[in-house]
């Protein structure tokens, strides 16, 4: 095989920043390499330059043998260079055709989107990924959306597609249909780089591997069939060992904390979002709601913290009914939100962090008394929950969103888990965090259960349901499907719950 | 005697009737005539408005077109070459504020009041510098009416449709070109999506900046005409402050006829229709105080505002600048 690709002794700095520091990364043709690396790792930064983004600070780029002068993602095109972003890069507001055409060199001066429809179905039937041309972008899936990109790109006769993190969005199912995708382009001789964090997956579809940590690379194209322990490539991306499993014990489950029966809510639109939910947190217990996004969890939860009025139904915390109490009457019985969008609803990214600590409890003692602020026990308060929570920081005064996206997180989980709340609501508690920060995370919630801290969390992540509730319920189009022990999860089998396939789960699985 | 008496009657009732007609005929000339000069501006800011730019700005630009219009007129003897060199001044002013807010980066309202307030500043000044502040404008040379052989002198249609300005067909034969370059032709489709995504046009090979400072250029074309016509054509001489309000009522239309060309030329229609309501309770000497009268437009304009604020074509990115990382 041949080399197709080769990034030589690029070094990237953003002002005093060093993003790259001479990375050299090398892929053949006709093979899926993986770039392995925890958050800020410097993948996307790398791959950001191969696809003319950013330009690099030094260093050269060389395809198919030829040294090539990358400046604008449309010289990456043009050498047949793809890439489908983490974010999407579509316009919900216009056609999936209107998208797929977007800035295409052969466009003539009056579009023929329906000469390009006919080639784009053609190209989507080919590859099994069938979308309505002629649909506007915001009616599509998340999954849906995804083809598209690489659609996209495949319109445009790429030979070589990066995919960013292409399966942190998508369903158990959906990600089998992707690597089938995968695995259809490089029959056809294309060449794909895979930027990822989840090691169980580069095993199943990677060739190869090539791994960063802070910018540097510390493994250079192995040949992921020779890796026999996963630890071993977890310990290249993290710099030490770390525990894949987070150490649990059996919960030992005590009163009812939480008691929510019949709810039901409609939104503004008339849609019949919640139907008939009723489940039950005791003390000392992790429940665990698993879904695809927009099932009604986040109407769920927001139900649950007075964001949102229950249309009808109860909701009982303690044995006190806190149906359509205020977000401050329920945050004061006891209540800890760890929000599902931590810069919408988590933290005010402009304030600094011992102003984002005080935030929730603010208006009472110890911090503040008569209306006045008590900086000195809050500034003595913040350092110590930065400290305890390992929150790196140049200092309590920096402003939040100057912070890392993991360290945010272990801002506000701090700030919720100091709380000392009866019940812990964790929503997406470590998405897009890297392995060591979710496992952090992770481990301070079992701790929180072990001190009898009743804890709802809501993940879309199967690896982490899997792993951190007691109890796991499956919701489905607004209501629950099912209410499983952990011993009793499978990958399948929620798999198939969360599509809203209701049948006997050990049926499935056996 | 009978005979004659009846005679006379219906001689009186006809001509009531004719009165009434010919009211109702200029009602609706007047409508598209007060319409066309907010037609012709909106046309310009439909399309830097999907490219996602707020151009508050319209309203010097098409103050700094009314009196360059004049001028280039005065000068040269013709309103064709006065509108021309109005073009001209008005893409080079618009150009000012494209290098700010494309180039620079720098926030849309604050340099597009700027402008504004320079238009009004530099029009005044050099009109005075030129003209003196004498009280008889200069005589210039301007758009006359048309009518259009045939076709004006069809009843009651023809008064109301084909006896305008050249500049009033022009502006209303620009509608379906513009809706069909907005949404069939490859530029229309760059236009629309630099305004909803930025990035993701980068990502694709479009030039962001490029697209979104030939269409602050293009809807000064268009600024600059609709100026220079209401100094050249709707009257002929240049006043301070003229526009009155005109650029904001534009942009106005471009939101309340929902981002379309097609739209616009409705809501143009709307607001021209409430001036020509205006001028005709005017007419009427009613006791209704003069100023309530003048307030109609804009009170229409607020009203349909509130009425289409939902569900809007709205560009996702308006407003803000495109700032990669």
């Amino acid at each position: 095989m041949t080399t197709i690709l080769e990034m030589r002794n690029i070094t990237k700095r953003f002002g005093s920043v060093v993003a790259n520091d001479d990375v050299s990364f090398s892929v053949r043709k006709g093979e899926v390499h993986a770039l392995l690396g925890e958050n800020g790792a410097g993948k996307s930064t790398l791959m950001n330059i191969l696809f003319g983004l950013y330009e690099q600070t030094s260093g050269e780029i060389l395809y198919k043998g030829e040294t090539v002068n990358i400046r604008s993602p449309r010289d990456a095109i043009n050498l047949g260079i793809g890439m489908v972003h983490q974010h999407f890069m579509l316009i919900p507001a216009h056609s999936a055709i209107e998208n797929v055409v977007l800035g295409y060199e052969g466009n003539a001066a009056v579009l023929d989107l329906k000469g390009a429809a006919q080639r784009f179905t053609e190209m989507a039937e080919r590859y099994h990924m069938n979308i309505d041309p002629w649909e506007l972008v915001s009616n599509l899936s998340v999954g849906q959306q995804q083809r598209l990109e690489i659609l996209k790109a495949l319109y445009r006769d790429v030979e070589t597609l990066i995919l960013d993190e292409p399966t942190a969005v998508l369903t158990p199912q959906e990600v089998d249909g992707l690597f089938e995708v995968i695995r259809q382009l490089i029959a056809e001789g294309k060449t794909v780089v895979f930027i990822s964090h989840k090691l169980p997956e580069i095993r199943e579809i990677c060739d190869r591997c090539t791994i960063l940590r802070r910018g540097k690379v510390t493994a250079a194209g192995l040949e992921i069939s020779e890796i026999k322990d996963l630890n071993e490539l977890a310990r290249l991306m993290v710099g030490h060992e770390v525990e894949l499993v987070t150490e649990k014990t059996l919960s030992e489950p005590g009163d009812v904390v939480l008691n929510v029966e019949n709810l039901n809510y409609t939104n503004d639109k008339g849609i019949h979002v919640l139907k008939d939910v009723s489940f039950d947190v005791r003390a000392g217990e992790i429940v665990g709601i698993c879904g695809v996004d927009g099932n009604g969890q986040s109407e769920l939860i927001k139900c649950l913290t007075g964001l949102l009025p229950a249309t009808s139904g109860k909701i009982e915390l303690m044995g006190n009914d806190i149906t359509g109490s205020s977000p401050k009457e329920i945050l004061k019985q006891g209540i800890g939100h760890i929000p599902e969008d931590r810069h919408a609803m988590g933290m005010v990214g402009q304030m600094n962090l011992r102003e984002n600590i005080a935030m929730v409890d603010g208006h009472d003692e110890p911090y503040s008394s008569h209306g006045f602020m008590h900086w000195k026990w809050i500034d003595d308060f913040s350092r110590k929950l930065v400290a305890k929570f390992s929150v790196k920081t140049p200092s309590i005064m920096e402003k939040a969103i100057n912070l890392s996206g993991g360290n945010q997180q272990k801002l506000v989980v701090g700030r919720e888990l100091s709380r000392e709340a009866n019940l812990l609501i964790a929503v997406h508690p470590s998405r897009g965090l890297d392995i060591g920060a979710t496992k952090y995370i992770q481990s301070q919630i079992v701790e929180a259960r072990d001190r009898g801290v009743a804890v709802l969390m809501v993940s879309t992540e199967l690896d982490e349901i899997l792993e951190i509730p007691d109890r796991v319920l499956v919701i489905y189009s607004g209501r629950i499907l099912a209410c499983l022990d952990q011993c009793d999860c499978t990958r399948s089998g929620l798999g198939l719950l969360m599509a809203g396939i209701e049948d006997d789960s050990e049926e499935q699985t056996a | 005697m009978r005979r004659r008496m009846n005679h006379r009657l219906f001689k009186r009732l006809q001509g009531k009737e004719s009165d009434l007609m010919n009211e109702v005929v200029s009602f609706f000339s007047t409508t598209i005539r007060l319409a066309a000069p907010t037609l012709l501006a909106a046309l310009g800011i439909v399309f830097s408005e999907r490219a996602g730019i707020v151009n508050i700005g319209t309203e010097g630009m098409m103050l700094v077109g009314a009196l360059a219009g004049v001028i280039g007129s005065y000068v040269t003897g013709s309103a064709w070459l006065g509108m021309l060199i109005a073009v001209f001044v008005t893409v080079l002013f618009s150009a000012i504020f494209a290098y700010f807010t494309v180039v620079v980066k720098a926030d849309q309202t604050v340099i597009g009041t700027g402008m504004n307030l320079l238009a009004s500043g530099l029009t005044i000044t050099v009109n005075r510098a030129l003209f003196g502040a004498s009280t008889s404008p200069p005589e210039i040379d301007s758009f006359g009416i048309v009518a259009i052989p045939g076709l004006s002198s069809i009843p009651i249609i023809g008064p109301i449709f084909f006896n305008h300005h050249i500049i009033v067909y022009l502006t209303f034969i620009l509608v379906p070109i513009a809706q069909f370059v907005m949404f069939r032709t490859n530029i229309g489709l760059k236009v629309r999506s630099v305004g909803e995504n930025p990035k993701a046009c980068d990502t694709v090979g479009i030039r962001v900046g490029l697209t979104r400072f030939l269409s602050i250029l293009y809807s000064g074309v268009l600024a600059g005409m609709a100026g220079s016509f209401i100094s050249m054509g709707m009257v002929s001489f240049f006043t301070e402050g003229m526009i009155a309000g005109g650029g904001f009522i534009a942009l106005a239309a471009v939101v309340f006829g929902n981002y379309t060309p097609r739209g616009v030329m409705l809501s143009s229609l709307v607001f021209g229709a409430s001036n020509s309501l205006m001028y005709r309770l005017q007419a009427l000497a009613t006791n209704i105080p003069s100023q309530f009268l003048l307030m109609i437009p804009y009170v229409i304009t607020i009203i349909s505002l509130c009425i289409v604020s939902r569900k809007s074509n709205k560009p996702l990115g308006s407003g803000k600048p495109y700032i990669k990382e």
